[in-house]
């Protein structure tokens, strides 16, 4: 009984996967960066919904006239009465061509965007992963003839052809332009890269000794696919995954600038963005604020999948090391 | 109760390709008794785990395989699936050669036990735990509590192997099969984890299915010894007679091919060519071109097996041995 596992003391640090993983990232500025920003982001976002919609102490929604389009950092004029003063006494990021606090409006936006970008992103890696999965486990059966893999890869790249962004907007002129319809929208029409990152890590996975050996334990295929391969497929998807939502945080102020996104009254980045194009010269900040906060955020989420990358692959991770 | 565990006739396995189908086992058969051990012994490339595979249903779905395989009376090759997902870890277990790749690098050791015994013992998860920490302590590992929540990349390759046989003996098996379970370790770990095969074997009355290249594992595990060679057995003999007096060529070349304390600095036999590849298997005797024996006979017909007339239980299948001996 002597192959090292005689001595307790010997066990070391506990080291989870994910612990590694955090060790190598950790050490990555950039990435770091990105991720601190993400979570400063994401308290907006939170506090955002909280204070402009349940509890509401900063109202987006509060037209103030004679005060429009008032620059950041300006007071109110004395006209306003008490219950229409600003957040904080003045305005953060100025007020809009109504007279609305630009930093309520971000605030309530900042919610939708990081919302829409998550949760479209869940739907693709689902059906991305659910699709790669069975092309890759059950790729080798037969249906009408062709092989599963062969029906599955073909639909995927059909499903590529589409210009993504045009299919969405037909889809958005034809479905009332809720917040829901658009996040499903993005998600089905963004799936494929992560169905073929599944699919082709499962054509490996599958030759692994042990899958085999799981197999010959006896465990059904749903078990062997879900608890066993998917987990082990996952890092490159995590990785594209995180690029992917900054792209739908995108693609969604592309279409609320459009006015196919979210309806107004509701503020979101884009159509903040979209206001403001109308007094570009006279209101700089009514597109400079919304832009630099999506730029912001479509940078974070690249950097933290950036990171991600090199410290899920131990190639990059030992060249870095 | 009497007849055997397992019981293999005629097995057959060929796998497709563009060049025709490719046979790796023809015609197999063997019985393993209840509690036995049984080797399965020959180079590699010599069909020894593909039989195995076969007789688990383990193969991709493209391989074609006939004849038939009975547990217990019941036929495995026809089967419906759910029911083979019992007998697989539930009645047959399975060790394999790598185990270092053998475990899922991204779940803790103790889940992966834990499934083996919701699946084949309806434990909850509480008794589970439980039992997986017994189990490790039992296959040796020290400190099982803690080990219990370990990844497998924590672990060296002998606790490796060692957490397999907890896996593999956690379904109470009837029958294990261990392919090749020690070529992948270190020689002193290797003595001790054939010596764990053996204790585990007997607490549970477990057959084992022993496939090696090692006949030094076979003297001193086996009962019964196959030995095969290009997809057949061509020797099939209790452990004493086969090494008291090996009859096919291809055994005596190999026993002749062990290094041996006795034999001092002489230089060690070896078996000049290889194994045919599956695509060249010749229409005879798949050893006549490497063996000296051989003669025409030998090229053009495959030999069967015949039983030697002195009663030792040996079977033999060559033309050489056959004219011989009558």
């Amino acid at each position: 009984m002597n192959d090292g596992s005689s001595d307790p003391e010997q066990l070391g640090e506990r080291r989870t996967p994910f612990g590694e993983v955090w060790q190598v990232f950790r050490r990555d500025r950039l990435a770091m960066t990105g991720l601190v920003a993400l979570a400063v982001l994401v308290v907006c976002a939170l506090l955002g919904k909280l204070l402009t919609e349940w509890w509401v102490v900063i109202d987006p929604a509060t037209v103030r006239l004679p005060d429009k389009l008032r620059p950041p950092l300006s007071g109110p004029s004395e006209v306003i009465g008490a219950e229409r003063l600003p957040e904080f006494g003045f305005y953060l990021f100025g007020t809009d061509d109504l007279g609305r606090s630009v930093f309520a409006r971000m605030l309530q936006g900042s919610f939708v965007s990081l919302t829409i970008g998550l949760v479209s992103v869940g739907i693709s890696v689902g059906i991305g992963v659910l699709l790669g999965g069975i092309a890759g486990y059950y790729g080798e059966r037969k249906f009408l003839f062709v092989r599963i893999d062969a029906w599955i890869m073909r639909f995927t790249d059909v499903a590529l052809c589409f210009p993504t962004f045009f299919l969405i907007l037909t889809v958005v002129a034809l479905l009332p332009p809720s917040i829901f319809n658009i996040m499903i929208v993005i998600g089905v029409t963004s799936w494929m890269g992560t169905a073929r990152f599944i699919r082709a890590e499962f054509l490996s996975l599958r030759e692994r000794d042990f899958v085999l050996a799981a197999r010959a334990l006896g465990l059904p295929s749903w078990r062997l696919i879900f608890r066993h391969m998917v987990p082990n497929a996952l890092s490159p998807v995590f990785v594209s995954a995180t690029i992917d939502v900054a792209r739908a945080v995108l693609t969604e102020s592309a279409l609320s600038f459009l006015g196919f996104g979210v309806q107004p009254p509701y503020a979101t980045w884009g159509n903040i963005l979209a206001d403001g194009r109308a007094f570009l010269f006279d209101a700089p900040w009514l597109f400079l604020i919304p832009g630099s906060a999506i730029l912001l955020i479509v940078l974070a989420f690249n950097l933290v999948g950036e990171g991600l990358r090199e410290a899920m692959n131990p190639k990059l991770r030992r060249a870095r090391a | 109760m009497s007849g055997p565990l397992l019981e293999i006739e005629e097995l057959s396995v060929s796998f497709p390709s563009d060049a025709g189908a490719l046979p790796a086992v023809r015609s197999v058969g063997f019985a393993i008794a209840p509690g036995q051990t049984v080797a399965l012994v020959g180079e590699s490339g010599s069909g020894k785990s593909v039989t195995a595979l076969a007789a688990m249903g383990l193969l991709p779905p493209s391989t074609r395989v006939s004849g038939s395989v009975r547990f217990e009376g019941r036929e495995l090759l026809r089967l419906a699936p759910s029911e083979l997902r019992k007998v697989r870890g539930g009645s047959i277990a399975m060790v394999f050669q790598e185990p270092m790749t053998s475990l899922n690098p991204v779940l803790r050791i103790g889940r992966q036990i834990e499934e083996v015994l919701a699946l084949h013992r309806g434990f909850d998860a509480v008794r589970a735990r439980a039992e997986a920490i017994e189990l490790l302590g039992h296959v040796g590992i020290a400190s099982p509590e803690r080990r219990v929540d370990q990844y497998p990349h924590e672990l060296s390759g002998g606790m490796k192997q060692r957490v397999m046989l907890a896996m593999a003996v956690a379904g109470r098996p009837k029958l294990l099969i261990a392919d090749e379970p020690t070529t992948a370790l270190d020689v002193t770990i290797q003595a001790q984890i054939l010596k764990l095969l053996r204790t585990l074997c007997r607490e549970q009355n477990m057959a084992l299915l022993l496939i090696t290249h090692d006949f030094g594992i076979v003297a001193h595990f086996a009962e019964q010894v196959n030995v095969m060679y290009g997809g057949k057995i061509v020797e099939r003999a209790p452990v004493v007679p086969l090494f008291a007096s090996p009859s096919h060529p291809y055994t005596r070349a190999l026993l002749a091919a062990m290094p041996r304390a006795e034999l001092g600095r002489a230089r060690l036999e070896a078996i000049p060519g290889r194994v045919p590849a599956l695509d060249q298997m010749p229409a005879g005797c798949p050893f006549a071109p490497r063996c000296k024996l051989a003669f025409d006979r030998c090229v053009e017909m495959p030999p069967l097996s015949r039983v030697l007339g002195d009663s030792t239980g040996q079977h033999v299948a060559c033309w050489a041995v056959e004219t011989e001996t009558t």
